[in-house]
């Protein structure tokens, strides 16, 4: 190790500089392809000044020489332009290689009905492929990747159970202009011995065991003024698709944690919660923000999601 | 004649020539953008942050959402897909400082405006595996429980017009502000009114699900469902945009 120390001092010259008498700086020429690359890198931007943008002159600047990006706009006007990441990234949105397959796609799904998208396994086959990944970054952080959603925050889009309706059609405009789901706060209207009285006839209704006196005096307040319940949810308690009204015969609850709990009690007083606190729930409205295309997508997708009708 | 050696025995010299040599890089690339004609586009919409929103944004800053978080969506296909059109420069003419960072833990925010509801945003930032089950953001439980302090807008609205932004104060700038944005926005960057403003915006848009309260999930939630809505995009051609670089 000193052998070698001593033999690369030796070969190395200083600067000439002394301090101190005797302190000397020593001076160690770079590699030989350091420098080069070094010159390289010089020749290099060289090149880059006179291809791109660089430097400013006045109130604008060097635009760069034998570099236009032709490119189609928006109104469909062809445009030519200096080289820059905006025009690259349009013509790149139209004419890329993956822009032009899934764009023949995209016109494609864009021109057939419905009927057409669902009976072409081929075209399936793309929407399955590109509404996942839609799905994906718009969707699945309310209703969860896999479409199960959150119980009492966000509806399972996975079953069949719909609260909006489950056909193309209401599909379609559930996406495209967004849902309001409201039913009203009844902590004014009830007060506890109602609450757990219609509380305990709604449980009846998906064939829970209640207490009997208590679901027939909630069965009043159901059917009658006194609740009007039956406006939305139906008297028969199938629910009203126009209103979003929950279904409240079947098995499935999207904002009472019913299915739970295996206990009675709980299971009232998660009921009761809800009729006391009310419901609303928003789903945004995607037209603005989603082509036509894409929506046509989504909905497929989600209709096949949830067994739709 | 300066020769190396007189520079390197004498400091103050050579910290002088050290800061000039330095200095050129960085005046290069910023001197130019205060001259030539076309940095900002020229785009309709874009306004300064409401009294709510600006300290939604002191919040989204004092929590550091900005280490996880960019707000600048860059011209790149990908990113194109899947966050929508690409951040304008006029898009943050009135951020200081800006959100557009670099660190992308989470997604991209800088057009989340919209994206979600309210209650969702209520819900993922008291837990964000509420909603998104494979989520590693904190909890910022305390939002939805901590009132807002606004006692001081007036004063963050003035050290914000200092640098630019135009709040108005004046009967001046307050007509000025209403040629500009309408009469509308320009009650609402009215200085002496920001109070009521905050309290109004707050109230009717009820954005934390507690209606007799103002509170940090307010401000927060309003700063998010504003950023990146304020261009319609639909009103321009892309290539207008191309014109700017
Ligand atoms: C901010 C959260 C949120 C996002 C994001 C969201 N949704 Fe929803 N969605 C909801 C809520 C809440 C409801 C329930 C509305 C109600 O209570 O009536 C809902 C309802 C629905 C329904 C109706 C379900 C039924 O039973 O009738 C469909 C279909 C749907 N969403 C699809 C989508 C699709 C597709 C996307 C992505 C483009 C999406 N949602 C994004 C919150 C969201
Ligand atoms: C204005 C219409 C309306 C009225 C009146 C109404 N509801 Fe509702 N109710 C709804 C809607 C809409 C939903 C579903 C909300 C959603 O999913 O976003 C719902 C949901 C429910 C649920 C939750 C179901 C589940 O799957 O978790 C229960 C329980 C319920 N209602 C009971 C009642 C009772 C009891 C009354 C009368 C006291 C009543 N509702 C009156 C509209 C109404
Ligand atoms: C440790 C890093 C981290 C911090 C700090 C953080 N986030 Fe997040 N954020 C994430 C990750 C990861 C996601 C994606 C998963 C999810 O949606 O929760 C996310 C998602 C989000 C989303 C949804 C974006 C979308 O388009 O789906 C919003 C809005 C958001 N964060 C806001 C905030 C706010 C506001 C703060 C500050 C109070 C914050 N985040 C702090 C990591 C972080």
């Amino acid at each position: 190790m000193s052998d070698k120390k001593a033999r690369s001092q030796g070969a190395v010259q200083t600067t000439g500089h002394a301090w101190d008498g005797d302190i000397q700086e020593f001076n160690n020429p770079l590699p030989t392809w350091w420098l080069w690359a070094f010159y390289a890198t010089v020749v290099f931007a060289l090149i880059y000044w006179v291809l791109y943008p660089a430097w400013p002159v006045g109130g604008s600047f060097t635009k760069g020489l034998f570099n236009d990006i032709t490119f189609v706009d928006s109104d469909g006007s062809v445009k030519t332009t200096h080289w820059n990441t905006r025009a690259l990234l349009i013509r790149d949105l139209k004419e890329g290689e993956e822009a032009r397959l899934s764009a023949e796609y995209m016109s494609k799904v864009a021109d057939a009905s419905y009927a057409q998208i669902l009976a072409d396994p081929e075209m399936m086959a793309y929407t399955r492929s590109v509404a996942k990944g839609l799905f994906g970054d718009n969707c699945a952080a309310c209703h969860g990747s896999g479409g199960q959603g959150v119980i009492g925050l966000f509806p399972n889009l996975a079953d069949d159970a719909w609260l909006w309706g489950g056909s193309i059609d209401q599909i379609h405009k559930t996406i495209a202009e967004g849902r309001y789901g409201f039913m009203p706060a009844f902590r004014d209207t009830f007060n506890d011995k109602q609450l757990r009285d219609v509380a305990s006839y709604v449980l009846s209704l998906s064939g829970n065991k209640v207490d009997n006196a208590a679901r027939a005096r909630g069965e009043k307040i159901f059917q009658t003024q006194e609740g009007g319940c039956h406006y939305c949810h139906t008297p028969a308690g199938t629910g009203l698709k126009s209103q979003g009204a929950a279904d409240l015969t079947d098995q499935i609850w999207t904002i009472a944690d019913v299915n739970g709990t295996d206990d009675p009690a709980v299971k009232l007083e998660r009921v009761e919660k809800v009729i006391s606190g009310g419901v609303q729930r928003q789903m945004p409205h995607w037209s603005e923000r989603l082509t036509p295309a894409q929506i046509k997508l989504l909905t497929v997708y989600v209709h096949e999601l949830g067994g739709g009708q | 004649m300066i020769k190396h050696e007189n520079i390197e025995t004498n400091a103050g010299l050579l910290i002088v020539l050290t800061l000039i040599v330095i200095s050129i890089g960085g005046l290069v690339e910023i001197v130019p953008l205060f001259y030539i004609n076309d940095t900002v586009e020229k785009v309709s919409g874009v306004r300064p942050y409401t009294p709510l929103e600006l300290r939604g944004r002191d919040i989204y800053q004092r929590e550091g959402c900005y280490l996880c978080h960019s707000q600048m969506v860059r011209p790149f296909r990908d990113e194109w897909l899947r966050y929508g059109h690409y951040s304008l420069a006029a898009e943050s003419q009135y951020d200081h400082p800006f959100q557009w960072g670099s660190k992308r833990t989470g997604p991209d925010l800088a057009r989340v405006g919209g994206k979600y509801s309210n209650a969702w945003h209520v819900a993922h930032l008291i837990n964000p595996r509420d909603v998104v089950p494979q989520s590693i953001m904190p909890n910022y439980p305390w939002l939805q429980t901590t009132d807002l302090d606004y006692s001081d807008v007036q004063a963050r609205m003035r050290a914000l017009k200092r640098t630019g932004v135009p709040y108005s104060e004046t009967q001046a700038e307050y007509d000025h502000n209403v040629a500009t944005f309408g009469p509308e926005t320009a009650n609402k960057l009215d200085i002496l009114h920001a109070e009521e403003n905050l309290m109004q915006q707050a109230l009717a848009n009820d954005y934390d699900g507690q209606r007799d309260r103002v509170t940090e999930m307010d401000a927060l939630v309003a700063y998010l469902q504003v950023l990146g809505t304020m261009v319609d995009f639909s009103r321009y051609d892309e290539g207008y945009f191309a014109e700017f670089r």
